[in-house]
């Protein structure tokens, strides 16, 4: 469990960063959601060692984190880059071998990584000879080479198609469930909302949410219900406890008050006509964001 | 999906079998900072031209003092047998002062010599519009000469050995000075450096590129010390090579921990900026120390406080410690001082360059302030 504690930052009096706290558990996907300019890359940043921290603390396994730990990070950072005139598998091994192994391992692993991202074609070429989308991939055959024990990732989907979004996707999932924690930070909203398991969401430097996204999503759900009826939905205007959000015809989105006052209202509309639909609306990714932010 | 199956199988038996260690990663930066420099093609044809330019020098200094043929001199009659045998004289005999003057007038000698009652030596030189000192001299009565204060090398060979110590250190210093500065800024500009600090600290960056840098460019100047060693001694030149033996040696050590020094501050001073373009902005005050030594030992080779005081400023002692041992006007001592104090000032360089570089590294845009930078 990698466990960051009220980490502060500032730059020139300016604080970027105000206790922030989180987990990132072994197995689990994790998100971290912010604006431009919430503090993502510094946070990333501080767990890596890359910038030091005025405050705080980030511990892995409970105790707190060394260089020996970190060289068994994986990071991709958020402005992309590697060697453009250094050949694809080369690159990938300089970097294995800087995180301790041996030439013979880090070929055979950067060989392999490099394959299951569609790269084994381009494994001779020059970085700089690679599209856009490729060099994403070597970037995060890059992160992954070393077998890494928490992966930190800075965007790893932007400027990603949809096909290699998923072809990543499963990578990290894939990584996740072989017991590697993994936080990654993306400003598409809607994957990371399929893709983790938990959450936390940063603004002006502080978490405002954290915690697994179905426990999010319980907390900031409303009792909000969707009908959808052969009959004309409109009785339900004078129904005790049943607020309206959306109406229209046999469409009918509504709030209630208690759990009794939804099965009350399902049991009428049953009697009423042929009930297509009666769900409970849980809230998306999006719309909680815009609710803790505030 | 086959491929992800194979490679968690991979994985799974391989973690990383050597404990991270410093050193390790330090020597992978210098490694690939060679090896990337010994592949550039630049590099590579830029070294054998300088290899054969100096293998060149060398050779043609050593046939031209060999060059044995004396000047061609026409004389005639009993002078003719007189002359012959004297070294430097090439002797053409000819029957009377008519065909001496005809020989001297189309060119084929430089000079006549002819007997001649009216001269007090009792013979005449001939000559088209001047005649060959080397000739006057041989026939000259010269006193004996001596010296109280003899110059110990003469004024064209101290030249000539200045130019060359300071031409090798300039150009040496200011290729691979101008090489670690081109590949921090590259590492900045690429966005690569960040991955790379995440894995090892950026001090074992920056001293495996100091050290690649210097590998590479001691190699330039062990070669050139080789080629210098084995042209002096295949053209027969011992006795400029006993002389020079010994400063070239020095120049080898001394050249080494300057290079580390101006490395170190390269590295730093390119940390500062983000793009190629603006390297030149900061790293031309290291340029100008690249070049003081070679301008000063080219003007005061012959001015013994300049230099005396060269040879202790760590920037300049690579060139004119050497020189002084060349000339004779070093104590024993005095080398190992100036290395001392050379190696003081390096440390001290590679404590503020290492300190400039990690807090410079991951600014990028504006060019960083060198307050701020040494701030942190």
């Amino acid at each position: 469990m990698l466990e960051l504690r009220g980490i502060t930052k500032s730059y020139g009096g300016r604080r970027v960063l105000d206790d922030v706290t989180f987990n990132v558990a072994p197995g689990r996907l994790t998100g971290f959601v912010g604006g431009n300019g919430a503090g993502k890359t510094t946070t990333m940043r501080i767990v890596l060692g890359v910038l030091a921290d005025d405050g705080g603390s980030v511990s892995l396994d409970g105790t707190p984190l060394t260089a020996a730990d970190r060289r068994r990070f994986g990071y991709m950072p958020e402005e992309r880059g590697l060697y453009p005139k250094m050949k694809v598998l080369e690159q990938i091994v300089y970097l294995a071998r800087l995180h301790g192994f041996s030439k013979a391992d880090a070929t055979a692993e950067a060989t392999a990584i490099l394959e299951q991202l569609g790269l084994g074609e381009r494994l001779g070429d020059n970085v700089e000879t690679l599209s856009l989308g490729n060099q994403q991939r070597a970037q995060i055959a890059a992160a992954l080479v070393h077998d890494p024990k928490v992966l930190i990732l800075d965007e790893p989907f932007s400027g990603l198609d949809p096909l290699a979004v998923d072809v990543v996707a499963s990578v990290l999932q894939e990584r996740a469930s072989r017991g590697t924690a993994v936080l990654f930070s993306s400003h598409q909203l809607d994957v990371v909302e399929r893709l983790c398991d938990d959450l936390a969401i940063i603004a002006g430097g502080t978490i405002r949410a954290a915690g697994p996204r179905d426990a999010l999503r319980e907390q900031h759900s409303t009792r909000r219900y969707e009908l959808v009826s052969s009959a004309d939905t409109g009785w339900l205007r004078g129904e005790q406890g049943v607020t309206i959000i959306d109406f229209d015809g046999g469409y009918a989105l509504f709030d209630v008050d208690s759990d009794a006052t939804a099965q009350r209202v399902l049991r009428q509309a049953v009697t009423l006509g042929d009930v297509a639909s009666f769900s409970p609306q849980h809230p998306t990714l999006a719309q909680i964001f815009k609710e803790v932010i505030q | 999906m086959s491929t992800a199956t194979r490679n968690s199988n991979a994985s799974a038996n391989r973690t990383p079998t050597r404990a991270p260690n410093e050193l390790g990663s330090v020597w992978l930066v210098a490694e690939r900072e060679i090896g990337s420099k010994l592949r550039s093609k630049a590099f590579i044809i830029s070294t054998a031209i300088l290899f054969a330019i100096a293998l060149a020098g060398i050779l043609f200094a050593g046939f031209a003092s060999k060059d044995v043929s004396g000047t061609p001199v026409a004389a005639a009659g009993a002078v003719a047998t007189e002359l012959e045998g004297v070294a430097g004289l090439e002797i053409t005999p000819v029957a009377d002062r008519a065909a001496a003057e005809a020989l001297v007038a189309s060119g084929d000698v430089d000079a006549a010599v002819v007997a001649d009652a009216s001269s007090p030596v009792g013979y005449v030189v001939i000559a088209d519009s001047s005649a060959p000192t080397s000739l006057l001299l041989t026939l000259a009565q010269v006193p004996p000469v001596e010296l109280l204060n003899p110059a110990e090398t003469d004024a064209g060979l101290r030249y000539l050995v200045a130019i060359g110590f300071g031409v090798v250190f300039l150009m040496a210093a200011s290729l691979f000075g101008s090489t670690i500065a081109q590949s921090v800024v590259e590492e900045k500009q690429t966005r690569v450096v960040e991955i790379l600090i995440s894995a090892i600290p950026a001090r074992s960056l920056l001293a495996g590129k100091v050290i690649g840098n210097t590998v590479l460019a001691m190699g330039q100047i062990l070669g050139l010390a080789a080629i210098a060693i084995i042209g002096l001694t295949v053209t027969g030149q011992t006795a400029l090579l006993q002389g020079l033996g010994t400063p070239i040696v020095w120049f080898a050590v001394f050249f080494l921990f300057g290079f580390i020094l101006l490395a170190s501050l390269f590295a730093a001073a390119a940390a500062m900026v983000s793009r190629q373009e603006d390297i030149g902005s900061t790293t031309m005050p290291l340029t100008m120390l690249v070049m003081a030594p070679y301008m000063l030992v080219i003007l005061f080779n012959d001015n013994a406080l300049v230099m005396s005081i060269m040879s202790y400023v760590p920037f300049s002692a690579p060139v004119g410690m050497p020189m002084r041992l060349f000339l004779g006007e070093a104590q024993w001592w005095e080398p190992l001082l100036s290395l001392v104090i050379l190696l003081v000032t390096c440390v001290a360089a590679i404590w503020v360059g290492a300190k400039i570089y990690e807090n410079s590294l991951l600014r990028m845009g504006a060019r960083v302030k060198l307050g701020e930078a040494l701030r942190g």
